[in-house]
């Protein structure tokens, strides 16, 4: 393009002096998690107005296993801690440090992912499928998408950290992981309320 | 060719937003036509029953979602960064990705209607034929067993990304890249609106789009939300319709009140009346907005209380908006009124938009709605807001911007034959319906019995119609015509106040050779407050660096009509192909170069 | 423009009820007069308002054109007391339509007093059950109703949504699957009343439509002892019965109710259809040949409809329709 020179960027547009002088990529996402509030608002709406309205069982105080829901719980709490400690490292720029809590974050995720594919194997076998009753399909609608989310965000981390690895990943990329740990922190405050919801609340 | 398909400007962006809408704003008006031909007599002209029910499914898909929406998506790519003093929107690429897939998914929708063969359905058409608002349980498996729903729901879908990601894009722009010194306060009022408006959008659309998953799980794996055998319930779904629904309403109709606020002040030579009030009145309007959406549902029997609630607080947005209407008026009171058809279709916009408003009234109030709703009173009326407020505004807006946006004028003469037949063709149209309505026609019939007394006021609306149609051609003449000129519009051919015409038309890449400072809301004009803000200089004085484009917002864009077409077919491998195409776009497109 | 719609209104509300046979401007009970009142009411302030603004407008394009030699309008940004004022105005008037509404609300919620008749009202796709509960008949498609009583209407959906809508007499009221919805009123005068689905219901939407038969007491009684008597019962050797035996080894029987023969409840009951003005959702008139077409191939002449075109030809089929009508 006529104009396409490598001189200099325009400052303005590229998040280091915008008119609120807030990163334009952070705002950006402080505008889709108010949106993820919106769609986790209405998938709650909707487990909460089916409640106590499956024709056939199994129920959720059958079913619902609160102690080691409290364990993933937990554990996604303390990726949330790692997540904290990983942006704090970066931001030093002690990439040793930081390499090493985003993959505990991913990990601590994995974890997280992995006792859910637990419990829905489980719960499958114990008669609640999908189509069972009305409370299958609220409770894997909700429980899954807040999955899907969490599958996300362990890619993303992931991916960071094979950054930081190569080497790509320092302080001057200290927003992307901070903006990856706004997504993983909202993320986690999705899943208390979905834990107080849908297992403590019964 | 390349430069298109990879463009990250925001002003191509635009005129590809634009075209793309006026062709399904033409192929929604088409529609439209045949359902009039068919409803011109009791007997009709023999479109079949199911073609029908196609047919104003598909208008009214077709126009709120791909015409209606994106010409507004068109002026706030064109106008909001050249109106707010930026080089262009926060996320250029995320721009280009939002029109990918707004186009994608309006073609993926339209195919439906040549899509028959390969379903097996014995017919060539199996479009959407629930109607616009897809009132479950008819949408079920059950009760619309072919793929025609199927294709509503996952186009809706695709579509719903498209409007969530240039939400997303047009808050941070406006709030972020503005120029210096223009506070909020001083925001152009087209800004403001689109502001308000992509609030509504990124609050609106996840709750039709949770409504639709839930819809696809039902209809492709057998869960139970929506129906009543598995102890689910319909009005479910009415509820987390409207409450995307009537939001929608507002993000349909502010951003034509915000072009109305730029030309009456623009073509009276006077600031807008009572600016801050116009402003926080679309403020307002937009958190009423959400507290309404039950008003739809009067027929279903919600209780005298919730009923009550609603008639209140849908009775108080006729405040806010009574108010921007006088607001208006104060604008021409006083003023030196140019006659441009910019301006008549502004006027045209105040004195139709108050008729739809004022048979709004008439059916906030919960009984009278009850032989209101559902009949062609209630058509009327959203022809009322929507032809006559939304569509009237919008042209406006394209009679004012249009040197702008290609550097050439168009037609005062046939501008003006386009706006009077539009006029006089839309009051034949929509107003007898208030008539039909009211003695018992109910809406989305096909055909109507020749006892009921309505036959002549049907082929009224239907002349009313056809005319809108030769109006509506001869602005397609018109637009066309001037592609032939030479660019010969001046920077600022009404004299206007706002930014985007302190820049030459068509504006050159970069839009400013230097960001100005904004120190009024009424920068080029001269006020008893302030005089013109000083021309930016013809030549930039650093070099600038613009971004020259990418293919992964198109690539990445592909993803989802791919995944919708797999699911169609509930062939899983093509779903994990177009979620493939999607995983490696974004990973490409987070990795690539791009510099602003 | 409303002006044109005041007169229209006007010149159809004087006509009297004769051409509009589902106006809502010509009421026929309490319920329909409340909503006709209230929303002449606020029509009345609609116009008003419409007047008002609408004046302002025309005077202000016309009286502020611009002309060659005027002087530069004054910068005016906004005035106060006109924002507060033309705030306020709106609210007030907003006051006086509030109210009535919510009176009419609560008074229109669907409550009969004591001693109403009950009727239930099952929507299918597409066309309409009633049920008389404490009288214990049933029929479809054409309601029966007994004038200056308070009828109790509760209503449910088969399949998907329809709406009720008598628009002389009630005002339309959605049938859902899983609930039940309420509505009550009080016929005027003795008549045929029309009316129609109003919910969109898939490809006969069009087609759904009902009569509403108000007699006077002694017809009405007249009526429900005929429905409760035992379908006829056609004579030995005669066509009649010939379409009885047909009817019987046929597929009516999967989906039909004739005391004595069938008992399946898919499609309306036909104890006494021979007896009713009307065919296939209040469409076609109840004529033999109409008959004939519907039986023949019923999707043709109603899209969509159920009913699968019947393999029956000549004599077989004229047989059937002339037992169909001897059951009036």
């Amino acid at each position: 393009m006529k104009y396409d020179t490598d001189t200099h960027a325009v400052a303005v547009a590229h998040g280091h002096a915008t008119f609120m002088g807030l990163d334009s990529r952070k705002m950006a996402f402080w505008a889709f998690i108010g949106s993820e509030c919106l769609l986790f608002g209405s998938l709650i709406s909707t487990y909460l107005v089916y409640k106590g309205r499956s024709l056939v069982g199994p129920y959720p105080h059958e079913i619902l296993n609160i102690p080691f829901t409290s364990f993933s719980t937990f554990d996604l709490l303390m990726s949330s801690l790692a997540m904290v400690l990983a942006l704090a490292a970066v931001q030093r720029g002690d990439m040793k440090q930081g390499k090493l809590w985003l993959f505990v974050t991913a990990f601590l995720g994995l974890i997280f992912l992995g006792g859910q594919v637990w419990e829905f194997s489980h719960f499958y076998h114990e008669g609640l499928g999908l189509t069972t009753n009305l409370f299958g399909s609220t409770f894997y609608v909700l429980t899954g998408t807040h999955g899907a989310h969490v599958t996300v965000g362990v890619i993303w981390l992931l991916t960071l950290w094979v950054q930081a690895l190569r080497g790509k990943l320092g302080p001057a990329n200290a927003m992307t992981v901070e903006i990856t740990g706004l997504y993983w922190h909202f993320v986690d405050v999705v899943w208390i309320i979905i834990f107080t919801v849908v297992y403590l609340i019964q | 060719m390349k430069s298109w398909l990879t463009t990250t400007d925001h002003k191509r962006i635009g005129l590809l937003y634009f075209w793309t809408a006026f062709a399904f704003f033409l192929v929604g008006g088409l529609e439209a036509l045949i359902i009039r031909a068919q409803l011109a007599s009791p007997s009709g002209i023999g479109v079949r029953a199911e073609t029908f029910n196609q047919l104003f499914t598909m208008h009214g898909t077709t126009m709120v979602f791909l015409a209606l929406m994106p010409l507004s998506a068109a002026f706030f790519n064109f106008i909001i960064p050249l109106q707010i003093g930026a080089r262009d929107v926060a996320f250029p690429r995320l721009n280009a990705f939002s029109y990918w897939v707004f186009l994608l998914g309006g073609l993926f929708l339209n195919a439906s209607f040549v899509a028959g063969p390969l379903f097996g359905a014995g017919r060539l058409s199996v479009a959407p034929d629930a109607g616009w608002f897809g009132y479950a349980n008819l949408t079920s498996r059950q009760f619309s067993p072919g793929p025609n729903v199927d294709f509503w729901l996952l186009g809706l879908q695709i579509l719903g990304i498209a409007s969530l990601a240039a939400g997303f894009n047009f808050v941070v722009t406006i709030l972020n890249m503005r120029a210096p010194g223009m506070r909020m306060l001083r925001l152009p009022p087209f800004a403001w609106m689109t502001l308000i408006t992509q609030f509504l959008v990124i609050t609106a659309f996840p709750v039709i789009t949770v409504a639709l998953v839930l819809l696809m799980f039902d209809r492709l794996f057998g869960t139970h939300f929506f129906l009543p055998s598995g102890g689910g319930d319909p009005v479910l779904w009415q509820h987390l319709f409207w409450m995307f629904g009537h939001p929608e309403v507002y993000i349909l109709i502010l951003p034509a009140m915000g072009i109305v606020s730029e030309v009456l002040p623009t073509f009276s030579r006077k600031p807008l009346f009572g600016y801050t009030v116009v402003v926080y009145s679309g403020v307002v309007i937009a958190f009423l907005g959400w507290g309404v959406w039950a008003h739809h549902m009067f027929a279903s029997g919600l209780g005298p209380i919730a009923d009550s609630v609603f008639a209140g607080a849908t009775m108080l947005i006729a405040i806010p908006t009574g108010v921007k209407i006088f607001n208006w008026i104060g604008t021409l009171w006083g003023g030196q009124i140019r006659f441009t058809t910019s301006l008549l279709f502004a006027v045209g916009f105040i004195a139709m938009f108050i008729i739809g408003g004022l048979s709004g009234v008439t059916h906030a109030s919960a009984p009278t709605d009850l032989q209101q709703t559902d009949t062609y009173y209630v058509v009327a009326h959203i022809h009322y807001v929507l032809f006559g407020g939304t569509i009237l505004g919008l042209f406006a807006g394209m009679y004012y911007w249009w040197p702008k946006m290609t550097g050439r004028l168009l037609s005062e003469r046939l501008g003006k034959v386009h706006f009077w037949l539009t006029m006089i063709g839309m009051n034949l149209a929509f107003f007898p319906m208030h008539l039909s309505g009211l003695l018992g026609m109910p809406r989305r019939i096909y055909t109507y019995s020749p006892e009921l007394g309505v036959a002549g006021f049907n082929l009224v609306s239907t002349i009313g119609a056809f005319l809108v149609g030769i109006a509506s051609l001869v602005f397609l003449w018109n637009m066309l015509r001037t592609h032939r000129e030479p660019v010969t519009a001046p920077a600022n051919p009404w004299n206007a106040a706002t930014l985007e015409w302190a820049i030459p038309s068509p504006p050159p890449v970069y839009n400013f050779t230097v960001i100005p400072t904004v120190t009024n809301r009424l920068p080029l004009w001269q006020t008893e407050r302030h005089g013109p803000m000083a021309p930016l200089p013809e030549r930039p004085p650093t070099p600038i660096h613009v971004p020259g484009g990418s293919w992964w917002p198109m690539i990445t864009a592909a993803g989802l009509p791919i995944m919708a077409i797999g699911a169609l077919g509930r062939f899983l491998p093509v779903v994990f192909a177009g979620l493939l195409i999607l995983i490696v776009g974004i990973y490409r497109w987070a990795f690539e170069p791009f510099e602003m | 423009m409303p002006l044109v719609l005041v007169a229209a209104l006007l010149l159809l509300t004087a006509c009297g009820g004769g051409p509009f046979p589902q106006s809502v401007l010509h009421a026929e009970a309490d319920f329909s007069r409340e909503l006709d009142g209230l929303f002449k009411n606020i029509f009345a302030w609609a116009v008003g308002v419409f007047l008002v603004v609408e004046t302002l407008l025309l005077v202000a394009i016309a009286r502020f054109r611009a002309r060659p030699g005027r002087p530069e309008p004054k910068p005016v940004h906004g005035h106060t007391i006109l924002e507060i004022g033309w705030t306020l105005a709106p609210a007030l008037i907003l006051v006086f339509i509030a109210v009535p509404t919510m009176r009419t609300i609560f008074s229109s919620a669907g409550h009969a007093p004591e001693g109403a008749l009950r009727v239930e009202v099952i929507g299918h796709q597409w066309w309409w059950e009633y049920r008389y509960p404490t009288l214990g008949i049933s029929t479809s498609n054409e309601l029966h109703l007994p004038v200056e009583t308070h009828i109790a209407v509760e209503m449910t959906s088969a399949d998907v949504i329809h709406s009720f809508w008598i628009p002389r007499l009630a005002g339309k009221r959605d049938l859902i699957q899983g609930r039940t919805t309420r509505i009550a009123f009080r016929p005027d005068s003795t008549g045929e009343y029309w009316g129609q689905c109003a919910e969109f219901c898939g490809a006969s939407h069009a087609n759904m439509r009902l009569r509403v038969v108000v007699e006077s007491d002694s017809l009405f009684q007249r009526w429900v002892d005929h429905q409760r008597a035992a379908p006829v019962v056609p004579a030995e050797g005669s066509a009649e019965a010939r379409g009885q035996q047909i009817f019987r080894r046929s597929a009516c029987i999967g989906c039909h109710t004739i005391t004595g023969i069938s008992t399946a409840k898919v499609g309306p009951d036909l104890n006494h259809v021979g007896g009713r003005a009307t065919l296939a959702g209040a469409l076609f008139p109840n004529t033999t040949e109409m008959l004939r077409r519907w039986i023949s191939n019923a999707p043709a002449v109603k899209p969509g409809a159920l009913m699968p075109p019947q393999n029956l030809q000549g004599a077989d089929l004229d047989a059937v329709v002339a037992y169909l009508q001897s059951l009036k």
